[in-house]
């Protein structure tokens, strides 16, 4: 009897799963920890826009690819002139917008135009400020021309700060996002999810799935509880990786380490006394203990940095010898500052668990060489206006995803407030250079440049974290920009 | 009558045999040992606790108890022991300080509605402690210091804010019963004012009353600033804090129960005793009850 029961019940199991993977097969529940504030990828900083409608809603003249490298994207080919000022942008044919309407040359013109108007609110100005007129030649060709040579133009095309839009849809797009790509936008619960669909009109490639749906998790207990039960089937940019040797360890999941754009630095306010001395900037960077810090906060993943660069990129330099753990030259350098210890100096720390428990370790490290750091714990809202915005901070620990960002360091006004003519003069000359060797070597020079002055104290490389459903291919494995691609993520048979 | 009257005005020797009594009580001694301990704690960490609590040992993070630390190690590798004494101290500060505003506003303004029962004064000062009662106050807790900042110091104020309305009540309630008694009128007639009165008649009779409820109110502060600590309100780090070490095992709690385990025991056997020792008190001191537990 008992027997028989059991397997009606195995039975019964076994016809529960196999629908709930027939169901799986179509669809995908990807979770995240940021929402976006709207859905505007051309008009606000916030990475989580990006997140959910990069490559899968919007689509820029090019796109960034897994690897970081830059790919056709809305644009088939591009020439570029002798001088390497005017660019020629070759439209991909038969492109639509969700709307229906279509996507030609004039949308291309409307895009540009408005993301470098005057009044803009586009987050990445400097992306196109290099522009000097953009025009539609035919309805299919774009020529943009540009006030110097600019060999990195294509790479600012792929930004999504740069993608596409249509003024027949730019009224809605922060709660109607409609765009050119291979998903289309469904609709958005506030403080809950996001629906996409699968576009049955995609100009390219047409995606795999037929929707998907981003789940908004905030609290790390709650993402992995959601992950265990199998709510989500994916998880990007998993916020505590105290939890990853247990997904590893499940033959259900897997994890994928991946590396990120960010950098994660103890960003210092250079104009704040007594850090506006080299000396003094020198000393934090000694104190701190880039290991210990990888151990204690991201139990282990991360790759330390000396610099404001990427690791993973060809042109990085590593530095991190010229500001290697030495909480004794600290001390010394302080003495020599002229410092009174304890220096008493506020620290802000945004909610990620790198910057809370990495911000712990560092005024516990920063306390051994007489700085006393006073830790303000603080949401984002309360980080972009205090601390971005209003520079009312010390310190403060804070990763920066977007892709070869170094020319940050070449705005006075930024929030770390590093002014320095000769290094701004370098950003100039490197936007104007086209010649790769050229580049790569102006690269280097910036990094050092900045490592020397000790702007702040470099930690780690953000590592990307991600956890799926076994079953789940074509994920991206690192973040060369803010982006969870979905158009050619599928599941395994 | 007689037998409420007889403990108003307690004849000679009765601090003795309460004290007699007390050591009889289960629920007294039981919640007494606990307390005690837990201040015994906090008092010690003033000079001395197993290891440091702000230096960090990332080489040693996430033990299980052992010989070196009895109650295992955090994230940071700090010992649990250290920091679950240090934060007692900080459980214990917030919970005195906000009883001490909630007894230093509310009994006077309790004193004074019952003096004046039935003026308009009376109306204002309790209609205005119901409208404080009347906003859930971890709510409340949590707005002021969104406002004025995370720190002990806005935890304090914010939670003994709403002590206030609690003490007020008690000591109204119990005053204007005690108005209508005859050795009042004495005083009364003998030519005393009522605020003469209120602080040589009433107050000394209602200390009982506020005693008992004063406990309470400490057991609640003491889950009220682990609750602001626990969403990051409360003391800031490196000041260690029972409910921010709750919150801050939480993602490791499937793997390291021990870092959740013990200053949530902390914070359980705190209020447990807290509450025992009250329950105790009130037993001793109304001998209504007395004869029946």
């Amino acid at each position: 009897m008992t027997f028989r029961y059991s397997t009606a019940g195995l039975s019964v199991a076994f016809a529960l799963t196999a629908s709930v993977a027939m169901a799986q097969s179509t669809g995908l529940t990807v979770g995240m920890q940021l929402e976006p504030p709207h859905l505007d990828p051309t008009s606000a900083a916030a990475g989580a826009i990006d997140s959910v409608l990069y490559s899968n809603v919007f689509e820029g003249l090019t796109r960034f690819g897994p690897d970081g490298s830059i790919n056709p994207g809305l644009a088939t080919s591009w020439d570029i002139s002798e001088d390497g000022k005017v660019y020629t942008f070759h439209l991909a044919e038969g492109v639509t917008f969700h709307d229906g309407t279509t996507m030609d040359a004039e949308d291309v013109v409307f895009s540009l135009d408005r993301a470098r108007a005057e009044d803009s609110v586009n987050a990445q100005k400097a992306l196109f400020a290099g522009i000097e007129s953009v025009e539609a030649t035919d309805p299919l060709t774009v020529t943009v021309t540009l006030k110097t040579a600019d060999g990195n133009f294509p790479f600012n095309m792929a930004w999504g700060d740069a993608v596409i839009v249509a003024p027949e849809s730019i009224e809605n797009i922060k709660t109607t996002p409609i765009g050119t790509g291979a998903f289309k936008f469904d609709n958005w619960v506030q403080g809950d999810s996001i629906h996409l669909v699968k576009n049955a009109d995609y100009w390219g490639e047409p995606a795999i799935l037929e929707e998907a749906t981003f789940k908004f998790i905030s609290d790390p207990t709650a993402a992995f509880a959601a992950m265990m039960a199998e709510d989500l089937d994916v998880f990007v940019a998993f916020p505590a990786p105290e939890n990853l040797p247990q997904f590893d360890a499940d033959p259900r999941f897997k994890v994928l380490i991946g590396s990120t754009e960010g950098e994660t630095i103890l960003a210092i306010n250079n104009k704040l006394p007594p850090f506006d001395n080299v000396k003094v900037r020198e000393a934090i960077a000694h104190a701190v203990n880039r290991q210990e810090i990888i151990d204690g906060a991201m139990f282990g993943y991360g790759t330390p940095i000396g610099t404001h660069f990427a690791p993973h990129h060809p042109d990085y330099v590593d530095l991190t010898e010229m500001s290697g753990y030495d909480p004794e030259k600290s001390k010394a350098l302080l003495a020599e500052a002229g410092v009174t210890t304890p220096l008493k100096v506020k620290m802000t720390l945004p909610p990620p668990s790198y910057a809370r428990r990495g911000g712990e370790i560092v005024a516990a490290e920063l306390r051994a060489v007489g700085i006393e750091p006073e830790i303000e714990n603080v949401e984002w809202a309360q980080w972009l206006e205090g601390t971005f915005k209003g520079k009312d901070y010390g310190l403060t620990i804070i990763s920066h995803t977007e892709p070869l960002d170094i020319n940050i360091y070449a705005r006075p006004d930024y929030y770390f407030q590093y002014d320095n003519p000769e290094f701004q003069t370098l950003m100039t000359d490197l936007s104007a250079e086209s010649d790769p060797a050229k580049r790569s070597e102006m690269f280097k020079q910036a990094q050092e440049t900045i490592a020397k002055d000790y702007v702040n104290a470099y930690l780690f490389q953000l590592p990307l974290h991600t956890v799926a459903k076994v079953g789940v291919e074509g994920l991206w494995e690192n973040a060369p920009t803010q982006a969870t691609d979905l158009t050619a993520v599928s599941w395994s048979q | 009558m007689t037998d409420l009257r007889a403990d108003s005005l307690p004849p000679e020797g009765a601090p003795v045999r309460l004290w007699h009594r007390a050591l009889r009580s289960r629920n007294f001694v039981i919640g007494a040992v606990l307390t005690l301990v837990f201040v015994l704690a906090a008092l010690v960490s003033f000079v001395w606790t197993p290891f440091d609590v702000t230096g960090l040992d990332i080489a040693n993070k996430i033990k299980p108890p052992s010989a070196r630390n009895p109650l295992g190690t955090d994230h940071f590798g700090r010992d649990i022991l250290s920091m679950i004494m240090v934060g007692a101290r900080v459980s214990i500060a917030v919970a005195v300080v906000a009883v001490g505003i909630g007894m230093s506003f509310g009994v006077p303004l309790g004193l004074w509605a019952a003096a004046r029962k039935g003026s308009l004064l009376d109306e204002v000062i309790m209609r205005g402690n119901d409208l404080v009662f009347a906003f859930p106050s971890l709510v409340i807790a949590i707005m002021i210091t969104a406002i004025f900042g995370a720190s002990a110091v806005n935890a304090i104020i914010a939670i003994g804010i709403f002590n206030i309305p609690v003490f007020a009540r008690l000591t109204r309630s119990g005053a204007l019963s005690l108005w209508q008694r005859d050795y009042i009128l004495a005083a009364r007639v003998a030519g005393k004012g009522s605020a003469r009165i209120s602080v040589e008649h009433i107050l000394p009779n209602v200390t009982n009353l506020l005693i008992v409820q004063g406990t309470i109110q400490f057991s609640l502060g003491i889950l009220a600033e682990a609750g602001l600590s626990y969403v990051g309100l409360g003391a800031q780090p490196p000041t260690p804090s029972w409910g921010r070490m709750l919150a801050e095992s939480q993602t490791m709690i499937s793997f390291a129960p021990h870092m959740a385990l013990f200053p949530g025991l902390a914070i359980l056997l705190t209020v447990l005793g807290l509450n025992l020792m009250g329950d105790g008190l009130r037993d001793l001191f109304d001998p209504k009850l007395r004869g029946r537990s």
